[in-house]
């Protein structure tokens, strides 16, 4: 999935038209938001756990080099193999690569997000292996051959009569109702069968511990202990900036990431697993370490720490905008606030130029943020790229002028008469209605007040 | 002690109302206002926007402008955000060591004015009077930029005849963000009426808050909607009598 060239207000713009996927996000993200506020209230050293994720992140970020190397070792050492990748093609032909020689032609996928940005199951599929998504959200995308809109959460802006459908339409007979019961059991009936059968799996990962090598999975559905235990041959893509120094490091984030993302104490399966334990799960283990421009992310002092993201999506639910556009308003894989800074990150800024702007700025993703990503300070820095490599020259222009203006007070009392006189045609019972140009996006909905007429400087060089 | 007044580029141009009411509170209670005249704007605009070395002038000008004095006041919480939480980030990426040191001493001298009033001189009660129904809105920058804390809810408690109604949904944004309102027009809108429909919700008569700009916002969706419910700003209602 990549980046169209859509800019983001238009998408918006129809998202906000869609009644039904408006009612879906508000319940979803209103009904997680809610939990997430309540199980978190009951840590009384929250603060000091979200400063022990940020630190450790900023540890691992500051010596990514030693740590991957380490954990490289740790993971051979422990009988599995590990591949390098400079971008998703690498990435692709690497799980390809070990498809091929097991003459396998249907994966089974677990925690596919990392795997959706690299477009794995469109390079298998061409390189005539299937895919089959068993996370349940991920199911209903693929069998419906839509994407995901939500990091944890990928099916959000569908409700459950819409999934029954989807059902009907490809895996159950149409007698099937929209209980929650019933739709899970079509799903189980379907994915159980694969299970059993696959040869070969595919995951991502919320974890690598660098010290052990041991890969961590995360997870509600038992479908990850099932990816990670019943085939022989397992492959997990790890974007290298999801490492963690230690085992014992988990601790802080195994508290920090199940409370921010579903709102729980303690998720429902956290797969380990460390090489290849003869006799016992995959005998075959391979990790493929996926940079993809994370390199040149962790190159930007004030941007790198979007590679802190442990994609607990609390950031998307609090967003005032992520809740009214739904993710794929965002043209990308990774939607909402750490969308907005890692996509044109990762993929230029010149591909997804409009995401920085894609927010009000009222900062509460940061509050939220389980390792304290400056989010609202990351969009800055990014709205000032934008504007850099790809922003509009009338824009520049204005902006140029105004700072001139502010630069003197002469002239900003000049400039403030000169709009006072300008606003005159457009004036009625001290709002403009309807104003020209760009502020016509204003008055659309709302009134805009006017310049005054006297402004406070002359209504303090009069009183003094 | 020396108070300056930064009233803010919007102050200036659209809400003279409340400088001027700012200045009667603190005249009210005995200090004396300076309005340094070549103030002008703190560059947030230009920040928000993209333009960092023209926000990075701004910031230059805004400490040579108030140096000196004990305390800068004003009647936003977004613009003290500005000098406290993004102007250390300008002066530390021109890599500018004197302009660093000026920046990080005039944020710990500027406040928003309740934070002024409360938390520096030690009152709540300023002899105002409001005999009205009025929701406060906490603003997104007062809350987590700023940090104003309750300052706000208790100046509006010591008002005489004042009856305030909590506003459900408080802490969610209004839409306005600066270019964003203009920018992402249909969400910021969509946010607007969401906060508005709060506000009428509780039967009040004015809605309150620290920022000129969310106020622009809030008032021009209230007039719009012909709502029968004034966005007013905290200062005004303090210098009511």
């Amino acid at each position: 999935m990549t980046a169209a060239a859509d800019p983001f207000p238009q998408a918006a713009r129809e998202a906000l038209a869609d009644r039904q996927l408006g009612d879906n996000l508000r319940a979803a993200t209103a009904t997680i938001r809610d939990k997430r506020a309540r199980i978190v209230a009951e840590v009384p050293d929250w603060e000091e756990l979200r400063e022990a994720g940020r630190a450790l992140k900023a540890e691992v970020m500051a010596h990514l080099d030693e740590y991957l190397v380490r954990f490289e070792e740790s993971v051979q050492a422990a009988g599995g193999q590990v591949h390098w990748a400079r971008d998703a093609a690498e990435a692709n032909q690497r799980v390809l690569d070990v498809a091929r020689v097991h003459g396998v032609t249907e994966v089974i996928k677990v925690k596919s997000l990392t795997t959706d940005e690299i477009g794995l199951n469109a390079a298998l599929a061409a390189g005539g292996v299937k895919a089959v998504e068993t996370d349940l959200a991920e199911l209903i995308l693929q069998l419906d051959g839509d994407w995901s809109s939500h990091i944890l959460v990928p099916a959000i802006h569908r409700n459950r009569t819409e999934i029954r459908d989807i059902f009907r339409r490809t895996i159950a007979d149409p007698s099937l109702s929209d209980e929650p019961r019933e739709l899970a059991e079509a799903a189980r009936l379907y994915l159980r069968d694969r299970f059993l059968t696959a040869r070969m799996a595919v995951s991502g990962a919320n974890f690598g511990v660098a010290e052990t090598g041991t890969v961590c999975v995360v997870e509600s559905e038992g479908n990850g202990r099932m990816c990670t235990t019943l085939p022989p041959v397992l492959v997990t893509i790890l974007g290298i900036e999801k490492l963690v120094p230690t085992f014992a490091d988990l601790e802080v984030f195994l508290q920090l990431l199940p409370r921010s993302a579903t709102g729980e104490r303690m998720n429902p399966y956290t797969s380990l697993w460390t090489g290849v334990t003869p006799g016992d799960g995959p005998q075959e283990f391979h990790v493929v370490l996926l940079d993809a421009g994370r390199t040149r992310v962790l190159a930007d002092e004030v941007g790198r720490q979007a590679l802190h993201c442990i994609r607990c999506s609390a950031c998307l639910n609090v967003c005032p905008v992520y809740s009214r556009t739904g993710g794929h308003a965002y043209r990308s894989v990774y939607p909402g606030p750490i969308g907005a800074i890692l996509t044109p990150q990762l993929q230029g800024i010149e591909r997804a130029k409009t995401l920085p702007f894609a927010s009000s700025l009222c900062g509460a993703c940061y509050e939220v943020c389980p390792v304290k990503i400056d989010i609202p300070s990351v969009l800055l820095h990014l709205r000032d790229s934008a504007t850099r490599a790809a922003g509009s020259r009338r824009e520049r222009l204005a902006m140029r002028t105004l700072a001139r203006v502010f630069a003197g007070r002469r002239r900003f009392r000049a400039a403030v008469r000169l709009a006072r006189f300008a606003q005159r045609p457009f004036l009625k019972n001290g709002y403009v209605r309807r104003a020209p140009g760009p502020l016509s996006e204003w008055t659309q909905t709302r009134d805009l007040a006017s310049i005054a007429p006297e402004s406070f400087r002359d209504w303090w060089d009069r009183r003094s | 002690m020396r108070i300056a007044l930064f009233v803010t580029c919007v102050g200036d141009a659209i809400l003279p109302g409340v400088g001027k009411a700012t200045v009667a509170v603190l005249e009210r209670l005995g200090h004396q206002v300076d309005f340094p005249r070549d103030q002008t704007c703190c560059g947030q605009l230009h920040a928000n926007s993209g333009y960092r070395s023209e926000a990075l002038s701004l910031a230059r000008r805004f400490v040579d402008v108030f140096e000196g004095f004990d305390a800068v006041v004003a009647p936003s919480s977004s613009c003290v955000g500005m000098v406290r939480e993004v102007y250390p980030d300008l002066a530390r990426e021109a890599g500018d060591e004197s302009l660093e040191r000026r920046v990080a001493e005039a944020g710990r001298r500027v406040f928003e004015l309740s934070e002024l009033l409360v938390d520096e001189l030690g009152v709540t009660e300023v002899g105002a009077s409001f005999p009205y129904r009025v929701t406060y809105h906490p603003t997104c920058h007062s809350l987590r930029v700023a940090r104003i804390g309750d300052a706000p809810i208790r100046l509006l408690g010591a008002v005489d005849g004042l009856e305030l109604i909590e506003l459900p949904e408080a802490r969610e944004c209004c839409g306005f963000g600066g270019t964003f309102a203009v920018k992402n027009a249909a969400v910021s809108a969509s946010m607007a009426t969401d906060k508005c429909r709060a506000i009428v919700s509780t039967g009040a008569e004015a809605c309150v808050a620290v920022d000129g700009s969310c106020l622009l916002q809030i008032g021009g969706r209230l007039s719009r909607l012909d709502a029968g419910v004034r966005a007013v700003h905290l200062a005004q209602v303090l210098a009511a009598t």
